[in-house]
């Protein structure tokens, strides 16, 4: 376990090594941050000055090493509408978010089981075939449509949550919804055909000859098995939304965490701002990813550590 | 197994199928898409939404970028004050939505088509050649592809957006960049099980060069795995234009897009619903019908499902993941 945790947090150094680069690439050679963070009207002495202030007249090498030590010491520069670090400024936005992936992904798990397991009892009947049109449907429609009809209907409509904002214990409500909705649709599949395999086997059979419970049978016994798939890929849909998929329902919502930041610093051509909040994503996406993986390896004893 | 043993005499399975006719084919892929009826309403609405983004001027009712002012915000023909001129309601110009819609499908199939054969062509070469060469090459592309798959892909393409402009041309480039993964995945993962295809080995023991055993014995049966994960793949890029168009990140003003619809109409929800509504029914409902036909594409694609869906619960709905 402990060689492999060394192995998975060295592939991890590899990921954000490239992600910082990749970064560095975008915004120094591809882009031109002198000609979108000045106004149109500066003088090309003004364009200079900016450049030697950032250090972009040094040789691109040097360059790439000045952003890395500026990382590897917490100082990500400084956020260039905000006048602050730009770090800092990340960090503020970043329990918001997490509390709206956490609570959306834990709806989606609930919901997706529930479904999965409902639709597997009787394959093939009507209530079967309602819940995977449904789960079809909901990782059919985008999300940030999904988010505006739910406004829609419940904020102007119906009145009953905010539209906007994070105001009051409701308000996480619609955004968590939109949120949950592909992830729902693509775990509930899962879960339904993992639980049809896993109730076909004899051990299913044994228990009910032993005369356990229908609860115990399928809720115990078969659920347990058949979660190992959903998991690893429900795992995947976590790290998917905290790396960008919550963007769109955060600026939808009004939702001030890191993913509306995002947004705001690409209207604003805050590329500063843009880059740390890309990297400390990356950072916490392999950190998810190596916890993620460990827990895995805990519960299903069938996945061999290393292999 | 027991069949495959006797195998070595035959140079490649994949020769007598591809001496059948193609209309031959085509009809009996038909018959056995008629009988999964969700599979084939789905195949149903990709036909019709590429008929009508290749045929979108001959069939919109108005120039869809015409604008009538005195016609603004007018609403769709069933609601009171509409007209059947206007059978969705026109937009906060006085442009007609349905013929937005219609134009609209076109970048959709654009991006979704350019995505999906360069990402495709570009993942699927890469992943075979690493799962035909192994060793070194293999271990070397499989670190990149799986630390490429971590990368925070959606911020990623968002910077890149931001920082190069956008255009329809860089939303292009950018899914192709982040969407060659998942064939290089599945590439590799179907050479290496083929590879110790007998057919294979006996190719290789005759002689064949690598080049050949590759195009001539391995490629033809990758086929339908790819061609699932194509269809899959075409169906999240529609949802990714759209999205990025949305964010104000895709396609531009001028130019048609469903997401960017979608986000002219959003300072209307309050007072005018059917402009962000009919564009997202259109994307919603074309995703829909993509993926109704990659869940039977994907059961008929692949013979041990076939044998499952056949043997057991027939008439089910695809069945398994997406």
């Amino acid at each position: 376990m402990g060689r492999y945790l060394v192995q998975r947090i060295g592939q991890g150094l590899i990921v954000i090594i490239g992600v910082v680069t990749v970064v560095f690439v975008v915004t120094r050679v591809v882009g031109d941050p002198a000609k979108v963070m000045l106004p149109l009207t500066s003088t090309a002495a003004q364009r200079k000055a900016f450049d030697h202030q950032l250090g972009l007249d040094k040789p691109l090498i040097v360059q790439y090493f000045d952003f890395w030590k500026g990382i590897l010491h917490g100082d990500f520069g400084e956020s260039y509408v905000r006048k602050q670090p730009a770090l800092h400024v990340a960090l503020d936005y970043l329990p918001a978010t997490l509390e709206l992936v956490f609570v959306g992904m834990a709806v989606a798990f609930v919901l997706a089981v529930t479904i999965g397991v409902i639709a597997a009892l009787r394959p093939g009947r009507l209530l079967d075939r309602a819940v995977t049109f449904v789960s079809l449907i909901g990782l059919s429609v985008p999300q940030f449509w999904l988010g505006l009809l739910l406004i829609i209907l419940f904020g102007v409509k119906l009145g009953w949550f905010p539209v906007s904002g994070r105001d009051g214990a409701t308000a996480i409500v619609l955004p968590a919804i939109t949120l949950a909705a592909p992830t729902t649709g693509r775990t509930a599949m899962v879960v339904r055909s993992s639980m049809i395999d896993e109730l076909n086997k004899q051990y299913v059979l044994t228990a009910e000859a032993k005369g356990l419970s229908a609860w115990r049978r399928i809720g115990v016994h078969t659920l347990r098995n058949a979660l190992a798939p959903a998991v690893t890929l429900f795992g995947w849909d976590l790290v998917r939304a905290l790396a960008g998929f919550d963007v769109v329902v955060e600026v939808v919502f009004g939702w001030t965490g890191i993913g509306h930041l995002a947004y705001d610093s690409i209207l604003g051509q805050d590329f500063t701002e843009l880059q740390a909040i890309v990297i400390l994503v990356a950072i916490l996406v392999v950190v998810i990813n190596i916890c993620m993986d460990m827990v895995y390896r805990l519960i299903d004893p069938r996945v061999k550590v290393g292999a | 197994m027991s069949a495959t043993m006797i195998a070595p005499q035959v140079p490649a399975p994949s020769e007598p199928a591809k001496r059948r006719s193609l209309a031959a084919m085509a009809r009996s892929g038909l018959r056995e898409l008629w009988s999964d009826k969700a599979g084939f309403v789905g195949l149903l609405l990709v036909v019709i939404f590429v008929l009508v983004a290749l045929f979108a001027p001959l069939l919109a009712p108005h120039d869809p970028s015409a604008q009538v002012l005195a016609d603004r915000l007018s609403p769709p023909f069933w609601e009171h004050g509409g007209s059947m001129r206007h059978i969705l309601g026109t937009d906060q110009l006085g442009r007609d939505i349905f013929s937005r819609i219609m134009y609209g499908s076109r970048v959709s199939l654009l991006v979704g088509v350019s995505v999906v054969l360069i990402a495709g062509a570009v993942g699927t070469t890469v992943g075979v050649i690493s799962g035909y060469f192994g060793g070194r090459i293999d271990g070397f592309i499989m670190r990149v592809v799986d630390t490429q798959g971590a990368f925070p892909g959606l911020l990623l393409a968002l910077l890149i957006l931001a920082a190069v402009g956008p255009s329809v041309h860089t939303v292009i480039i950018v899914l192709c960049l982040d969407g060659w993964l998942m064939y290089a995945r599945v590439a590799r993962g179907t050479v290496l099980s083929l590879r110790e295809m007998p057919y294979v080995e006996a190719a290789e023991l005759v002689g064949c060069r690598s080049l050949r055993v590759m195009v001539r014995h391995v490629a033809p049966n990758m086929t339908s795995p790819i061609l699932t994960v194509a269809v899959l793949e075409f169906a999240r890029i529609i949802l990714a234009e759209a999205v990025l168009s949305f964010l104000g990140l895709g396609v531009q003003p001028p130019q048609m897009s469903w997401g960017l619809e979608i986000a002219e109409g959003q300072d209307y929800v309050y007072s005018a619903w059917w402009l962000v509504t009919f564009p997202g029914i259109a994307i919603a409902v074309t995703v829909l019908g993509v993926n109704m036909f990659a869940s039977w594409l994907r059961v008929a694609a692949d013979p041990q499902e076939r044998e499952k869906r056949f043997a057991a619960t027939a008439g089910t709905l695809g069945g398994g993941s997406i």
